[in-house]
């Protein structure tokens, strides 16, 4: 489904993606992992055409990105720190939203309803918390029934209770055959909910394997021990 | 585009810096006209506080207003929108609302007290370098990434266009004065907007007198009626070219 192929980036003289290739398919549940600075985010901002790579080529359902904007109709973002226009209630950004996508068929407002989204309509976005704020940022990423969501460190500021609803939303999401993208640093919510791991490091992609498969290479019982395990092996090279 | 347009718009008409920027047009243009009985001077001591003020407004105002609305640029950059786009509903309706302040503000008295083909030329081109100044601002905020650098070159382009070209282009006539820069100075000219549009309405006025060194060089050569088709031209050049620069830099931009 989406197909990432040999895409570098240069921030200056700061090379954040280095010669990095890979294949998501529909059904998958990936989990983006790797240190702080790694390039996670800006292969994800690549995917959504916010940052263009210098060289290598990013594929959507077989056709180049490249000056393309239609096939964000099929993706669902979640960023990391959600920014919306300040002076906006949250009523007014999802109806602009609604209104630019334009999608006709029924919403999913399984998340506006679970968060109580409802209530708080009338708020100005400035006067959010980051966790109310991530909120908005994962309803909106599920509004339109995308094929693909990317979720940018999905949990981070949420409470426990939101998190697991968010969870609960995520596999669900995942048994209807969608491809699910997600870096997230919190290692031990992974293991219900994912079914490969990329590793990557420095700008590249490091490994690219099926969660058993990491499990019987590293012979560690869970996706955290194994990351883990992986990790304090490479810090110690 | 038209929803993105009119979001934009509504926006600005909210903004309470575009309402006070409406005020003080129609402050400045009542009381010209108060002062003033004769409806040329009143026109020209008009146009004079326009060609400092309208340019300063557009350009500061757009710029600042661009920096911040970077968080609805990025979210729009991740919904399934083009980023051209983006970037030309924003130019389109600061634009819209721009002039709109601009017309009711000095267009109403000018309709007033001017005569009418006068009065219309002056609300044109009064457009006319509002657009240019947004457009270079968006060009200035395409340049720069930081706030308070795209607000400090925006203000570094108003001094230049305002107040330093013209002391360049005396500098210049004075060093080369014992040679035959006439034709020279023309296309030196035309590297402003100001003085293109400052032109431009003396042509209508028929005050040659106050046209100054470039502008009576300008007259001389084209003739009333193809000087006011040149200037013109140029002036649009001036709103297309740096709006068209941004527009490309802005679609490989990383967010």
């Amino acid at each position: 489904m989406i197909a990432i192929q040999n895409i570098s980036k240069k921030f200056g003289k700061l090379t954040v993606l280095d010669g990095s290739s890979a294949q998501f398919n529909k059904g998958e549940c990936i989990a983006l992992i790797g240190p702080n600075g790694c390039g996670k985010t800006t292969l994800i901002k690549s995917i959504l055409g916010m940052v263009v790579p210098n060289t290598g080529n990013i594929l959507f359902n077989d056709v180049s990105i490249k000056n393309e904007f239609l096939y964000r109709n099929n993706i669902g973002y979640m960023p990391q720190i959600g920014r919306y226009p300040e002076n906006m209630s949250i009523g007014q950004v999802i109806d602009m939203i609604k209104n630019i996508r334009n999608y006709n068929s029924q919403l999913d407002e399984e998340l506006l309803d679970l968060y109580k989204i409802k209530d708080l309509l009338n708020k100005k976005m400035r006067t959010l918390s980051g966790g109310t704020t991530q909120k908005i940022s994962a309803t909106i990423a599920f509004l339109f029934n995308p094929d693909v969501l990317i979720l940018d460190e999905p949990t981070a500021g949420l409470d426990p209770l939101a998190a697991e609803i968010l969870k609960e939303k995520i596999i669900k999401e995942k048994q209807k055959g969608k491809l699910i993208i997600i870096t997230s640093h919190l290692l031990s919510e992974l293991d219900e909910l994912v079914t490969q791991v990329v590793f990557m490091q420095d700008g590249k992609i490091k490994f690219h394997k099926n969660t058993e498969e990491l499990k019987n290479d590293t012979q560690m019982p869970t996706i955290a021990k194994a990351i883990t395990h992986i990790l304090k092996a490479t810090a110690h090279e | 585009m038209n929803r993105l347009i009119k979001f934009v718009v509504l926006d600005m008409i909210k903004n309470r810096t575009i309402l006070g920027y409406t005020l003080l047009l129609a402050i400045f243009s009542w009381s010209v006209f108060g002062l003033e009985d004769n409806a040329t001077k009143g026109v020209l001591t008009l146009l004079n506080i326009m060609l400092l003020i309208v340019p300063l407004v557009s350009i500061i105002f757009s710029t600042i207003y661009i920096y911040n609305s970077s968080e609805f640029i990025d979210l729009m950059v991740s919904q399934p929108v083009k980023r051209s786009k983006i970037w030309t509903s924003l130019f389109i309706g600061l634009s819209i609302s721009q002039i709109l302040a601009f017309v009711v503000g000095v267009g109403i008295p000018l309709l007033l007290f001017a005569p009418i083909n006068i009065a219309l030329s002056m609300i044109s081109v009064g457009c006319i370098v509002s657009i240019i100044f947004i457009a270079i601002a968006f060009l200035a905020c395409a340049i720069t990434h930081d706030k308070s650098k795209g607000i400090g070159v925006s203000i570094m382009l108003w001094l230049y266009f305002a107040l330093l070209f013209d002391g360049l282009v005396l500098f210049l006539l004075f060093q080369f004065a014992d040679y035959p820069i006439e034709h020279i100075m023309i296309g030196i000219t035309m590297l402003s907007p100001i003085d293109m549009a400052r032109i431009l309405i003396l042509l209508q006025l028929n005050v040659s007198a106050l046209l100054g060194h470039t502008g009576a060089i300008f007259t001389d050569f084209f003739g009333t009626i193809i000087g006011t088709f040149i200037s013109t031209f140029v002036l649009c050049l001036w709103a297309i070219i740096p709006f068209y620069l941004s527009l490309r830099m802005f679609n490989k931009k990383d967010l």
